[in-house]
């Protein structure tokens, strides 16, 4: 066969944009004639007589989405170690249930007799979740991961007001955390403290004793941590900030390797948010849409955000505030089409399914941390929970870009790079259970391969990746002088 | 413990596998890699059901799917925000493709040129639609766009109190001000039809047409808050756009707007996803993704991920907001939607939806008992005056099959707010009518 | 690495160069625009700003990080360089020359005795 490059000539001109394949006088649609009696429309002041949206057939518009869906890596197709990101295959069956027209055709606004199938999902979906977490209630309403931290924020900045300590202001986020957490504090009103961790990738006590005062509201905190370790000094973390009054926000962003194995709850969270696009296997969707529900102990239950299902006496669901609700944070009660696919995986899974989920994820991660260690550094000795951090630094010559952009050329996305900060050049490495040994097996030969080129020649690996559809970005002019759209002047 | 057997079709380790990856991993059992937890909290009580092979699955959904009335777009009379419009048939096997479907975001633009050429068409489009010069890449859904415009208008002005005019959904009320009220920005309630601003404004907020269905003056609103030295942000019905003076018409600084109307399934509330759209000055204060066009090392255009430094990963406290979703799958649908519906075909909806809601309000009008409270020019949507309580009409409807509209007495006495559109046939908006005449 | 010497330095990366006019340019050394990367955007004070000597009077920043801009010296900005809105790579390109930042006039010239020479802040960034 002969050598080609990736992108033909053709497939390049089928990434013209819309507006510029368009032809005056195409259509992609077919639609009815008015059969109603004509109203005279409104006077022309009001109207518009600009529309400029593209004219194309259908067939062409198939073809140019069916070509750029092929410029795309994917679970479906490409083993994706996104670490943190539990990129798990996403069961086609939740795809189907969410389709069904008895969800897909319902409105949100109809009254809850008639939408009692849905409310049900609602319900049950709620308490499988505080079921999981050890937690008394939850909410569904939050949109996405960010919005539950917002959503859990907001309720423990209400918890306590109503214990008459709205004053607090101080919030505790670790080093290594995800920059969604300190954004989130100061969407709230609080001011971050950064607090560090130790030589072990545990967070530094002393640091949150010297913080546990009377200004403190609290910590938000992800467990296991960014660092792939079950964080042994949470516990006791928690009683402190308990301690001195506060409230611990649990980030479940790492849910996937504690389901079964551990409850939040009793491990001394108050709230905590889980992102059902990681641990419950929704689709990603190219960057959402998620959803991110909170559940919380009985003390911050009467707070979150509503509306949330309940039932009645008969056996009647319907959809009610908590008492105390800091309200809405969206138009309707939550993504109802990603929360119905998230109960279609817990009820095919079943109890038992929980500890298969999180104990092959665990193991592929420890596998690949084992098989890997020849080639990187590891920043902390010690068994992993669902993801492995390595830093890049061993091989001199090598960076975690250059390596994670070699592997693209090699059919593998890349692990997530230089995240958490505290580790440099880090590689964040998680596999999931739903990959194979013999894909794990071929990502560390792809991963030997590489080293060995950035041994040998480290300026072919600096301008990796050679056979993917687009070669390295120029970012900097994408910032510099920022084209946003497509426009007439501009074409 | 589950170690033994396969369970699911979803987990591909078998016994022997895990024998072999424990062994290099040097550990005897599963168990032991989970000895960091203390061991008080370790393996807890789960109380969950058992698994569910996949046909008693569908069994169960399909019976739960059954208990919702959901007949259809033809017997649905229902918005208030949430549309059921057609949508080609092309558009989901497009969109659900598993290389859009189960993608993340586009952090590797060599491998991810699918997702951000779809986010900069839909950038494209809706810019165009709305009238106004940038989009983002997508927000959650309308409501939490709008009150991120507030949040934005009080970056760019300086000032922390917003105003709402009378108008806007109480439901995007309320979100506006549960994302506000802990920042210590004050909202207030003004008259849309003579808006009178209080000082050190930062935006005025405004719906279009407003949650009754009435097209409002809204460059008045918009010289009214430009006089006050606020920003006008305007939450816009997309399809409304094709046939009204878009937002930026009026001089609006922020337009948002929630884009299930581009013919996203209402699926119960989501997901959805929120337009936001603003002038070019205000780039760097906009939260949430944007996608930009460049080069590659080939000199290809391509497309990344850009103005990255307002957001959390790498401003952390000081972003411009916590988001990091795009909802890039919905607007991808919104995006193929536009694409398919064009320039002839979005208007020509959009004219449906006036002439088909025009018409039944006119028969409903002339019923007995029922009448038109609401003055003003409507698009798709209008108040009806009911002979009874809605919830009666609602219940009439309802034993026909029939979804009716949303209960607004609380606005408007007898109130029901109505939707018809392209979807409804004359025979259809017929049949409502028959009903509607039973109720007394 | 290059270095001026016609100029003096602040342990923040900032340099101050008095002009004949008895106005001070400021801008960002080499060392500070290398370790920084592509810049692609540069927040300035206005023109008739008060700025205040190792106070932040700005921001810049590369592809993915923001780094603040600290004022070598105390004094009102008389002029911004208004070539880095649309070209903001003169600060890699050019950081001693073409990517100046503001002109400040000084509210006390004394300052500038608080900050290094050349081979001062080469021993710093060596």
């Amino acid at each position: 066969m002969a050598d080609f490059p990736p992108v033909t000539a053709e497939a390049l001109n089928e990434r013209r944009l819309l507006m510029e394949r368009s032809r005056p006088g195409r259509t992609g649609v077919s639609l009815p004639v008015c059969d109603v009696p004509q109203s005279p429309l409104p006077d022309a002041a009001l109207l518009r007589d600009d529309l400029d949206l593209p004219e194309v057939s259908e067939g062409e518009v198939v073809r140019y989405f069916t070509t750029l869906s092929q410029l795309n890596f994917s679970v479906d197709t490409n083993f994706y170690p996104l670490g943190s990101c539990t990129m798990k295959y996403n069961p086609k069956v939740n795809e189907a249930m969410a389709a069904l027209p008895g969800f897909a055709g319902l409105h949100p606004h109809q009254p809850p007799r008639q939408a009692q199938g849905a409310l049900e999902v609602l319900f049950r979906l709620q308490s499988l979740l505080a079921e999981v977490t050890g937690m008394a209630a939850t909410s569904l309403v939050p949109l996405a991961g960010a919005q539950g931290e917002l959503a859990g924020v907001l309720t423990i900045r209400a918890a306590l007001e109503a214990r008459g300590q709205g004053h607090r202001r101080k919030m505790l986020i670790p080093d290594t955390a995800h920059g969604t957490n300190p954004a989130t504090a100061a969407m709230c009103g609080f001011n971050v403290v950064s607090i560090p961790s130790t030589p072990e990738g545990n967070i530094d006590l002393d640091a949150v004793r010297a913080q546990a005062d009377a200004d403190l509201a609290g910590v938000m905190f992800t467990q296991p941590t960014t660092l792939g370790l079950f964080d042994r000094n949470a516990v006791e973390m928690c009683r402190l900030v308990h301690e001195a009054g506060g409230l611990v926000y649990g980030d479940g962003a790492n849910m996937n390797a504690l389901l079964g194995r551990a409850k939040m709850g009793p491990l001394g969270f108050d709230v905590v948010h889980l992102n059902l696009h990681k641990t419950f296997s929704t689709p990603h969707g190219g960057g959402g849409p998620g959803a991110g529900p909170i559940c919380a102990n009985e003390e911050l239950a009467p707070f979150i955000p509503g509306p949330i299902a309940v039932r009645d006496g008969s056996g009647e669901y319907d959809l009610a505030m908590p008492e105390h609700s800091i309200g809405r944070l969206g138009a309707s009660h939550g993504n109802f089409g990603v929360l119905i696919r998230a109960f279609t995986y817990i009820s095919e899974l079943g109890r038992e399914g929980m500890l298969d989920i999180s104990g092959n994820a665990v193991l592929n991660a420890n596998y690949l941390k084992a098989r890997l260690c020849p080639l990187f550094d590891l920043p902390y000795e010690r068994g992993v929970m669902h993801e492995v951090v390595f830093s890049a630094r061993k091989r001199k010559g090598a960076t975690a870009l250059n390596i994670s952009k070699r592997l693209l050329d090699n059919g593998f996305h890349a692990p997530t790079m230089y995240f958490p900060l505290v580790v440099p050049e880090a590689l964040m490495i998680e596999p999931t259970e739903t990959e194979s040994k013999e894909t794990l097996d071929a990502f560390i030969e792809v991963l030997e391969r590489i080293d060995a080129e950035a041994a040998s020649d480290p300026d072919f690996l600096a301008h990796a990746p050679y056979q993917t559809p687009a070669s390295r970005m120029n970012e900097a002019q994408a910032a510099r002088r920022p084209v946003l759209r497509w426009s007439r002047e501009g074409a | 413990m589950a170690e033994t057997g396969l369970r699911s079709p979803f987990i591909p380790n078998t016994p022997e596998d895990r024998a072999v990856m424990l062994a290099a991993v040097g550990a005897g059992s599963v168990e032991e890699l989970f000895a960091d937890i203390p061991a008080e909290h370790r393996h807890p009580p789960l109380a969950l059901p058992e698994a569910l092979d996949e046909m008693a699955l569908r069994r169960e959904m399909e019976a739960l799917a059954a208990r919702n009335l959901a007949p259809g777009a033809s017997a649905s009379f229902l918005g208030a925000g949430v549309y059921h419009h057609f949508c080609p048939s092309a558009v989901a096997p497009l969109v659900t493709r598993g290389e859009f479907l189960t993608s993340y975001t586009p952090y590797q633009p060599e491998v991810s040129q699918g997702t951000l050429q779809g986010s900069y068409e839909f950038q494209s489009l809706t810019a165009q639609l709305f009238g106004m010069e940038v989009s983002n890449a997508g927000m959650y859904d309308g409501a939490s766009a709008l009150a991120e415009a507030a949040l934005m208008a009080c970056r760019v002005t300086g000032h922390a109190r917003v105003a709402l005019t009378n108008t806007v959904n109480p439901r995007y009320v309320d979100t506006v001000r549960a994302y506000t009220a802990p920042q210590g920005i004050e909202v207030y309630t003004v008259d849309a039809a003579a808006p009178a601003l209080e000082p050190e404004t930062a935006a005025l907020l405004a719906q279009y047409p407003n949650f009754l269905g009435v097209i409002e003056d809204a460059q008045a609103q918009s010289d009214a808050a430009h006089a006050a030295g606020a920003l006008y942000c305007l939450s816009a019905d997309p399809v409304a756009q094709a046939l009204f003076k878009p937002a930026g018409a009026f001089g609006a600084d922020i337009a948002t707007g929630e884009g299930q109307a581009l013919g996203v399934p209402a699926s119960f509330g989501g997901p959805y996803v929120g337009i936001f759209t603003c002038k070019r000055e205000h780039i760097r204060q906009l939260p949430g993704r944007i996608v930009g066009r460049t080069t590659d090392a080939q000199g290809r255009t391509g497309y990344v991920l850009t103005l990255q430094p307002r957001e959390q990963h790498i401003r952390r406290e000081h972003a411009t907001s916590n988001i990091c979703t795009s909802t890039a799958l919905v607007g991808l649908w919104a995006t193929v939607y536009m694409a398919l519906m064009g320039k002839q075909g979005l208007r020509r909806v959009a004219e449906l939806c006036y002439q088909k809601a025009h018409y039944a309000a006119s028969r409903i009008g002339e019923l007995p008992g029922y009448g038109l409270p609401v003055p003003g020019t409507f698009f798709q949507e209008f108040v009806v005056y009911c002979p009874t309580a809605p919830d009666r009409v609602n219940r009439a409807l309802e034993a026909e099959g029939i979804v009716g509209g949303l209960d607004v007495s609380d606005q408007v006495p007898n109130g029901m707010l109505l939707c018809i559109n392209e979807t409804h046939t004359r025979a259809d908006i017929d049949r409502l009518v028959a009903v509607l005449k039973g109720v007394r | 690495m290059d270095l001026p010497n016609d100029r003096s330095y602040s342990k923040e990366h900032e340099w101050a160069l008095p002009q004949p006019d008895g106005t001070v340019l400021v801008g960002i050394t080499e060392f500070a625009q290398h370790e920084l990367g592509d810049v692609v955007y540069v927040e300035l004070p206005k023109a008739s700003a008060q700025v205040a000597q190792f106070k932040q009077m700005g921001e810049v920043e590369s592809v993915k990080a923001v780094s603040e801009l600290f004022s070598p010296l105390s004094g009102e900005v008389v002029e911004v360089n208004t070539a880095l809105k649309d070209t903001p790579e003169l600060v890699n390109e050019s950081p001693y020359e073409k990517g100046w930042l503001v002109r400040v006039k000084p509210a006390n010239p004394a300052e500038l005795d608080a900050l290094m020479d050349a081979a001062a802040y080469g021993a710093l960034t060596a």
